[in-house]
């Protein structure tokens, strides 16, 4: 995955459009504000809503409550392999 | 059943020798890449250029991949993005694209689409059996704003392509899109269009008269240019 690893963490893309969609914003807005390319929001958006992190409402996607951009934030679920 | 598919195990079938066609829609995809997984339509609403090399770790491809990484600004200008493509896995593109910026300092800042099951190769016809059944031929789709394939060049695998060709491509394919007219040989930004031929006779003569207004430079009542 692009922006969750595969133990959970959320890479620093993934916190920057995390921060981004603090407020509902469209994919092209968090671009914007993140300043990566759309189709990369894009694809990010799709997997961090995948993940729980992201709810999206008529095209426009925002952070879920319990997030707080960290450092790291771990993906319940995502645990390392033993 | 054609002959292929009787004496040749099912496995073994060469498939997908048939090509995307100019002005159709292109061949949607979800593939993994070096930025993630992506699909075609992450990119609506902009210009794509997806384009395939043979193999990673491979001089021709290597000396490509610096002059793609080289044109990238001019084309996110235009806003158009690159995405790359070949039958190799995930991580043979990093260790490549690491190694790549490791020995030339050049970075590679598209994604890389790791294509080991062979499905867009084979939804885009970039496999070319008689030059190699193994590998990607060197190709190039543009593809436009509404997914509609645009242009393609296809390169054997002996010979690298162009890159300048393809911004000078782009430059001609938004030029016709936004000012509704055609482009000569070699045009370049700033040099005269082709306006498009009558159509009719009346059409014809209506642009002689326009050519004598100073409207248009014409060779003729077919070929005619003015400035954008």
């Amino acid at each position: 995955m692009a922006c969750i690893t595969a133990t959970g963490t959320v890479t620093a893309s993934g916190r920057a459009i995390l921060s981004a969609a603090a407020t509902p914003s469209t994919a092209q807005q968090v671009a914007d504000t993140t300043g990566l390319p759309v189709f990369r929001v894009r694809s990010a958006l799709r997997e961090l809503t995948q993940a729980g992190l992201v709810t999206e409402s008529a095209g426009r996607f925002q952070a879920a409550d319990r997030v707080h951009v960290a450092d790291r934030v771990h993906v319940a679920g995502k645990e390392p392999a033993p | 059943m054609s002959v292929i598919e009787r004496d040749v195990p099912d496995e073994q079938v060469v498939r997908g020798v048939g090509l995307p066609r100019l002005g159709e829609p292109a061949p949607d995809f979800e593939a993994v890449t070096t930025h993630g997984v992506l699909r075609l339509a992450d990119y609506e609403g902009g210009w794509l250029v997806l384009f395939s090399h043979p193999a990673d770790f491979t001089p021709v491809c290597t000396t490509e991949f610096i002059g793609f990484a080289e044109i990238y600004p001019q084309l996110r200008e235009r806003g158009t993005e690159l995405l790359g493509l070949s039958i190799d896995s995930v991580y043979s593109h990093i260790a490549w694209v690491r190694n790549i910026q490791e020995k030339t300092g050049v970075a590679i800042p598209f994604p890389v689409i790791a294509d080991l099951d062979r499905k867009v190769a084979t939804a885009y016809g970039m496999v070319m059996p008689g030059e190699s059944a193994t590998e990607t031929a060197r190709c190039v789709f543009v593809i436009d704003p509404r997914a509609v394939v645009r242009a393609m060049i296809y390169y054997p695998p002996t010979t690298g392509r162009n890159l300048q060709e393809i911004v000078r491509l782009i430059d001609a394919l938004q030029a016709a899109d936004t000012h509704h007219v055609a482009t000569p040989a070699g045009w370049r930004p700033g040099e005269r269009v082709i306006v498009p031929a009558p159509a009719t006779t009346e059409q014809a003569a209506e642009r002689v008269a326009e050519s004598d207004a100073g409207e248009y430079e014409c060779i003729d009542w077919y070929l005619c240019t003015k400035k954008v």
